[in-house]
């Protein structure tokens, strides 16, 4: 298999990569191509132009901001976000996330960002990064803009970037609260995946307010608000048990396709298992002051 | 396009459609045949080099992404009389088939074994577990890696970072 013939550029700034996808149905910007190349060669996608953004400096940058948010270039390979010792120190959870991603060769190369604007429903970094209210900084010839995780996936393969629109970072409010991101898999990607972000009122017993997201289950991640709201001022202790009570019914609204995966009551079996886990991860790390 | 780069320690120099995929480059136009194309979808390992210190699928990488970089193919971790330790110890293991996937786990654990020298068990078996065997030869395998480890050392690394 090999891809059909295309143009190739390598931009060294944002502005002319922006510049270069403009105007063009068929181009693509091209980071780590574990994904996109994959598509190149089965046909299933045709491109005219690639942009190879790997000669832009400062776009795998992963930095902690003066307000205490950690932003993660786009282009920072799953691997590099895994060996991160900031992301260790100040969001552990997403270090395993990446370590866990695929197989080491896709890890080396691919990125985040990649992952993100492919939209594969089975991916995790998505998930997770709406349960922890993360935002994705885009740049368009139109300007810039700020797109909550929430809002980024819109359906399998479709997100809200335009296509002239380059995804230049993240950023994640990673010291808010303990967090935790656990997932069951099939073959190389997750058949579930479910991520956890708590909020914690003074002292750090008890939850002020909680961000729970499903993804794999449907076209894009998930949430349940009944579970979120039933996690207010609760002790973190006491989290699961209130969990527990709602897990029979409150996830009969996830939109959850039967796949290769798996049925969908056997997901949402998975799901409420996930789930509990993630709840016993955040209270652990509440306990030890990680997040 | 035209590109430069190290291969196998040597200064290259090649042309070509920006279509054309690392592992042709490697296979066809090097003649380094040590390198094998398998799945041609980044699952199995067969395919993997080292891109600038980093393991890739070169089923999936274009020979572009070499330009101005490093590549080290099987050819390149082979000394030139006898075997390298890794590949001895495949050897001494019987960690080695019918030897189509062995290039790529070779590469594999030389990544492994560059970034940590010590690996518990678990860390052996986390890192080869995107190489695909299909003689099952994941227990000789698995033997050999392990018998690169200093004694007493094993897992030395994730103890500390624990």
């Amino acid at each position: 298999m090999r891809p059909a013939a295309f143009d190739y550029l390598r931009p060294t700034a944002v502005a002319e990569a922006v510049r270069g996808i403009s105007g063009s149905d068929g181009a693509f910007f091209y980071a780590g191509g574990t994904e996109l190349l994959l598509a190149l060669k089965m046909r299933v996608l045709r491109a005219d132009r690639l942009i190879d953004l790997k000669r832009i400096p400062q776009l795998d940058r992963i930095a902690l901001s003066e307000r205490g948010e950690l932003t993660i270039g786009a282009r920072a390979t799953h691997r590099q976000i895994e060996e991160s010792a900031l992301v260790q120190q100040v969001l552990p959870a997403l270090g395993r996330l990446c370590s866990q991603v695929a197989n080491i060769r896709v890890r080396s190369v691919g990125t985040i960002g990649g992952n993100l604007c492919f939209a594969e429903p089975h991916a995790d970094p998505g998930t997770f990064l709406a349960a922890l209210g993360a935002r994705l900084h885009l740049v368009g010839a139109q300007g810039e803009r700020m797109v909550a995780a929430d809002e980024f996936v819109l359906g399998e393969f479709e997100t809200a970037r335009r296509d002239d629109e380059l995804l230049s970072h993240i950023v994640i409010p990673a010291q808010a609260g303990p967090s935790a991101y656990r997932r069951f898999r099939h073959g190389e990607r997750p058949s579930v995946g479910v991520g956890v972000s708590w909020r914690l009122a003074k002292g750090g017993r008890t939850i002020e307010t909680a961000r729970i997201r499903f993804g794999a289950l449907g076209p894009r991640p998930q949430a349940v608000e009944a579970l979120e709201q039933a996690l207010g001022g609760v002790e973190t202790a006491k989290a699961s048990g209130r969990i527990a009570e709602l897990l029979p019914h409150a996830l009969d609204a996830l939109e959850v396709i039967s796949d290769r995966h798996g049925g969908a009551d056997y997901k949402r079996h998975l799901a409420a298992t996930l789930l509990q886990r993630c709840i016993a991860d955040a209270h652990q790390a509440a306990l030890g002051g990680r997040p | 396009m035209a590109i430069s780069f190290t291969l196998n320690e040597r200064e290259v120099a090649a042309e070509f459609p920006p279509n054309r995929l690392l592992i042709d480059l490697l296979r066809d136009h090097f003649k380094l045949k040590g390198t094998k194309r398998s799945c041609d979808m980044e699952v199995c390992g067969a395919c993997t080099v080292l891109l600038n210190g980093q393991p890739v699928s070169s089923c999936t990488t274009l020979a572009a992404d070499a330009d101005q970089g490093s590549i080290v193919t099987i050819e390149g971790l082979s000394p030139e009389a006898g075997l390298s330790r890794i590949q001895q110890a495949f050897v001494d293991h019987g960690a080695a088939q019918c030897g189509f996937c062995t290039p790529g786990f070779i590469v594999a654990v030389t990544d492994l074994l560059s970034r940590n020298p010590s690996p518990s068990d678990d860390e052996i078996r986390h890192h080869l577990r995107g190489n695909l065997c299909r003689c099952t030869g994941y227990v000789k395998i698995l033997e050999a890696v392990k018998s690169l480890v200093p004694p007493g050392r094993e897992g030395v690394k994730a103890q500390v970072k624990a």
